[in-house]
């Protein structure tokens, strides 16, 4: 039935396999069209998929099923434990095949013209089908051990992606942080996966999130400190997970990855790769429910990066860095959404917002960081101080801009405020902390996106060298189709599709708190209004009556100097200047001494080979003979 | 039957003959006589065989066709090893053993 | 002493003298002659056990053609008056002291066993039974080490013709 949705994950890599290694064979443009080509029929597909999985055969007895929908065996270690390859339809990852290919999609065609005339093009458009190929395959894994490794190809193609202007050091500098931080997180994530895999017996997500499977069913009962091993197994796959979305503390690589080019950051940083660590938990939901004490990490840390973000994104100045806290902002909102839910039915409402969230972030933070695109290709420069006044010279990129900002800022009827309304409520209904929390974030995420958004298209008019102009079509045709997403994806009915245990349940708008939640996104508005709708010295007052908490901020908490002064400091200079040592002096060393004893044995023997006939017939008859006389008369 | 000379007589002399040999091999450095003292050796063996075969096994004919055989071989290997000297003489314009050690470390 | 024994002691010192001097004297020409005489001598022992196809051979071959072989061969590689450089003194001493040595050790070895000949006549070998057992398969037949021989002899010819042949480079 869902055999074909096969070619979902293998078309990019075709398109892949044929731009990187023809690509260069022919114009630039050929490799854009057949990238977006080659990415328009897997987007095709992926709608089909949607259509037909849930409207027509999906569902059975109101419930949605989980079905294999290609498999092969491709590695077998025991009778049970193998790893497949293959494809896992369900809700989550139909809805993840439509958010990837759309994104991925947009991203394509934006590029043609966002990247036209770059060096490196070919290379570009074979990253970017390198990314969905993985990205693809990563969502519909059927088992943990698939999703690893696609997990793997998604970060080797974002560290490509990163430091494609491979010239710039600051950029070949943030892919290796990025590949370096999230290669760290996933040292936990693939532990996580053998303690799991060791004390379950199976990969198959199907068996490990059944009830009645060898994880929930019949949980080991092994336990190390304290903590049962199930516990221990999901906590590192969570940190695999944090690593890739930017949670406190692997959040350090995000802002940097800013460096590659705009709509990579489109993409990859903002609405698929960013959201693994999401999906992953989700897909292990059921398990998670079982632990509770992992469940409420993934709250707190979710909760915590959150406002974490939030507050640094009001103080920073690069509005692609601005971005980026945001998306680690809502990523947090998503993860908090997940460690607040329960199991099934309206218990179940953190997951479905969570995966609602995460559909409607993709549309608006994607047209978020086009339309910054789209500003940085009219202005030139990232930081907001150059910019101004741009909205009667980029009329498109501000409607679409207002809309996104609408959007994440929770104003009803964009798609943010029913899916952010939907957190709110699970949170209000679980835990009133994380509810204020993430209450306080929704106004500062409204004032910095207006803060933003003032400070790019009013504000006081900068003096460009030339005149800023609207984007070719090419760039604005994708904005507009995210911006109908944005102003429309919220009426998906989500509780309908997507939910923890795959049951339709009801939802209600619960005005006590979506009512609060709006006024707190107006005042945050408001704020932001009144301080950057025109130049005035107000910000500088808060900066300055905040001044130690501001200086922190904009430094980003010294989150990054502490890593430094971790790895550096204490690392270098503590553990690994000995090991080395260790390593140079005494391993090298004993090899060397071998090979220098072997050599200067060998210079000393060496005469022995002298040429000379005669001196080897006389070792060898006083060799006869010494023999002869040692076997006749000494050894009788 | 041969009487009057023992067969340890004969193993005496041709002991020495081929000690003689293996000093001539050992010290000559002239190609040419090293050849010599290996003629030597070998024709210490023929005298073995063919003792051996008279004194203590008069009806059979085994030591005396070894005899003829290593005559042969030796007939060949003359031949054989005086056409490498005289290719080395053409090389190298001697025959001294000690000048040919191409083949050392 | 019987006329057997002197006329092995007469060929025995004949050998001994004689060896020494091949592998002693410095003149080379005067060692191939001395080589001469040690296999004349040789062949006088062969006469002497009655093996007179033998002592032919001996003589033929040896004495006449490796031998000749040989002079030819210094003829076109050495001055007739050159006398060989010798080897020095640290090369002599250790090579005359094994090879003493291992002649010792032999000759004590030799001496230690009793050899009891064969009593008994037989009839002197003739060359008809000779030239049958060379070309018999069957028991005391040689025919098989004589196709071998052949095959070495002609290898060695073609083997010594390349050699010796005159590159065209």
């Amino acid at each position: 039935m869902f055999s074909y949705t096969i070619w979902i994950v293998l078309i990019p890599l075709f398109v892949f396999l044929l731009i990187g290694f023809w690509g260069h064979k022919f114009k630039p443009v050929v490799s854009g069209i057949v990238g977006s080509a080659g990415l328009f029929t897997a987007w095709i597909l992926s709608i089909f998929t949607a259509y037909i999985y849930f409207f027509d055969v999906g569902k059975v007895d109101d419930v949605y099923q989980q079905i294999i929908g290609y498999n092969v065996l491709w590695l077998r270690f025991t009778d049970t434990l193998q790893i497949d390859l293959g494809v896992l339809i369900d809700p989550i990852s139909v809805m993840m095949l439509i958010v990837v290919t759309t994104v991925s999609l947009m991203a394509h065609i934006y590029s043609t013209g966002y990247l036209k005339g770059e060096k490196g093009f070919q290379r570009y458009y074979a990253c970017l089908s390198l990314f969905t190929f993985s990205m693809l395959g990563l969502v519909v894994a059927t088992n943990i051990f698939q999703m690893y490794i696609f997990w793997e190809l998604v970060g080797v193609s974002s560290y490509l992606l990163i430091g494609f202007y491979y010239e710039r050091p600051s950029a070949v500098a943030a892919s290796k942080k990025a590949f370096i931080v999230t290669r760290f997180a996933d040292l936990g994530f693939l532990i996580g996966i053998l303690l799991l895999s060791y004390y379950t017996g199976t990969f198959d997500f199907l068996t490990l999130t059944s009830p009645t499977g060898p994880a929930i069913g019949t949980p080991p009962a092994a336990t190390f400190i304290g903590m049962s091993v199930l516990t221990w197994a999901m906590i590192l796959i969570f940190m695999g997970g944090a690593g890739k979305s930017a949670m406190f503390p692997l959040h350090i690589w995000l802002p940097d990855a800013m460096e590659g080019p705009t709509p990579v950051s489109a993409l990859i940083h903002a609405a698929t790769m960013v959201v693994a660590g999401v999906f992953l938990v989700a897909r292990l939901f059921p398990i998670y429910i079982t632990v509770p004490i992992a469940l409420q990490l993934v709250a707190w840390v979710g909760a915590f990066s959150s406002l974490f973000a939030a507050i640094i994104a009001c103080t920073q100045h690069d509005i692609k860095r601005v971005l980026a806290y945001s998306t680690m902002s809502q990523i947090g909102y998503m993860m908090c959404a997940l460690g607040v839910s329960g199991m099934g039915g309206h218990e179940g409402l953190g997951y479905m917002a969570s995966m609602f969230h995460l559909f409607t972030h993709a549309f608006f933070k994607a047209l978020l960081f086009l339309c910054a695109g789209a500003i940085i290709h009219a202005v030139h420069s990232n930081y907001m101080y150059d910019m101004g006044g741009l909205r009667k010279n980029l009329p498109i990129t501000h409607i679409t801009f207002l809309i996104a900002c609408l959007a994440i800022a929770g104003i009803p009827p964009f798609a943010g405020f029913f899916s952010k309304d939907e957190i709110l409520v699970a949170a209000y209904h679980h835990d009133t902390a994380l509810f204020i929390i993430e209450y306080v974030v929704a106004g500062l995420t409204a004032f910095y996106m207006f803060r933003l958004y003032f400070g790019i298209f009013w504000g006081k008019k900068q003096d460009y060298q030339h005149t800023p102009h609207e984007a070719p079509k090419s760039m604005t045709i994708p904005l507009i189709f995210l911006a109908l997403g944005a102003m429309f994806a919220g009426f998906v009915p989500f509780s309908k599709l997507v939910t923890s245990d795959r049951q339709l349940f009801e939802i209600h708008t619960e005005w006590i708190i979506a009512i609060p939640s709006i006024v707190i996104a107006i005042v945050g508005i408001g704020v932001a209004w009144v301080m950057y709708i025109k130049p005035t010295d107000i910000p500088q007052k808060v900066a300055h009556s905040l001044h130690g908490f501001y200086r922190a901020a904009y430094h980003k908490f010294y989150v990054d100097e502490l890593y430094l002064f971790i790895t550096k400091k204490i690392i270098f200079n503590h553990i690994s200047k000995p090991v080395a040592w260790f390593d140079r002096h005494i391993v090298d060393g004993s090899m060397n001494g071998i090979s220098f004893v072997t050599n200067q044995a060998s210079d000393k023997i060496k005469g022995f080979q002298s040429g000379q006939l005669q001196q080897y017939a006389m070792v060898f008859v006083s060799g006869a003979v010494i023999l002869a006389l040692i076997f006749i008369y000494l050894w009788t | 039957m041969f009487e009057g000379v023992p067969l340890s007589w004969f193993l005496i002399l041709s002991t020495i003959m081929f000690f003689v040999g293996v000093y001539g091999f050992l010290v000559r450095k002239n190609l040419i006589t090293i050849l010599m003292s290996i003629e030597l050796i070998l024709n210490s063996v023929c005298i073995n065989f063919v003792a051996f075969n008279k004194i203590l096994y008069p009806e059979h004919m085994e030591g005396m066709f070894f005899t003829i055989f290593i005559i042969a071989v030796a007939a060949a290997e003359a031949s054989v090893a005086i056409a490498i000297i005289i290719n080395i003489y053409r090389r190298i314009a001697s025959i001294d053993v000690e000048k040919m050690d191409k083949m050392k470390y | 002493m019987t006329s057997n024994q002197f006329m092995f002691l007469l060929f025995s010192a004949v050998i001994v003298i004689f060896s020494i001097l091949t592998v002693t004297s410095r003149r080379i020409l005067r060692a191939a002659t001395f080589l001469l005489f040690v296999l004349v001598a040789t062949a006088g022992l062969y006469f002497l056990l009655k093996y007179n196809y033998l002592a032919a051979i001996q003589l033929a071959l040896y004495a006449g053609g490796i031998v000749v072989l040989i002079i030819f061969s210094i003829l076109l590689t050495s001055h007739i008056n050159e006398r060989l450089p010798t080897s020095g003194l640290m090369k002599k001493l250790p090579a005359a002291l094994i090879a003493i040595l291992g002649a010792a050790l032999c000759i004590s070895v030799i001496l230690q066993y009793n050899f009891i000949g064969a009593v008994g006549t037989t009839e002197p070998t003739n060359v008809k039974l000779i030239g049958e057992s060379l070309i018999n398969y069957g028991k005391y037949g040689y025919a098989l080490p004589f196709e071998v021989i052949s095959v070495l002899l002609l290898a060695a010819m073609i083997g010594a013709i390349i050699l010796a042949k005159k590159r065209k480079d």
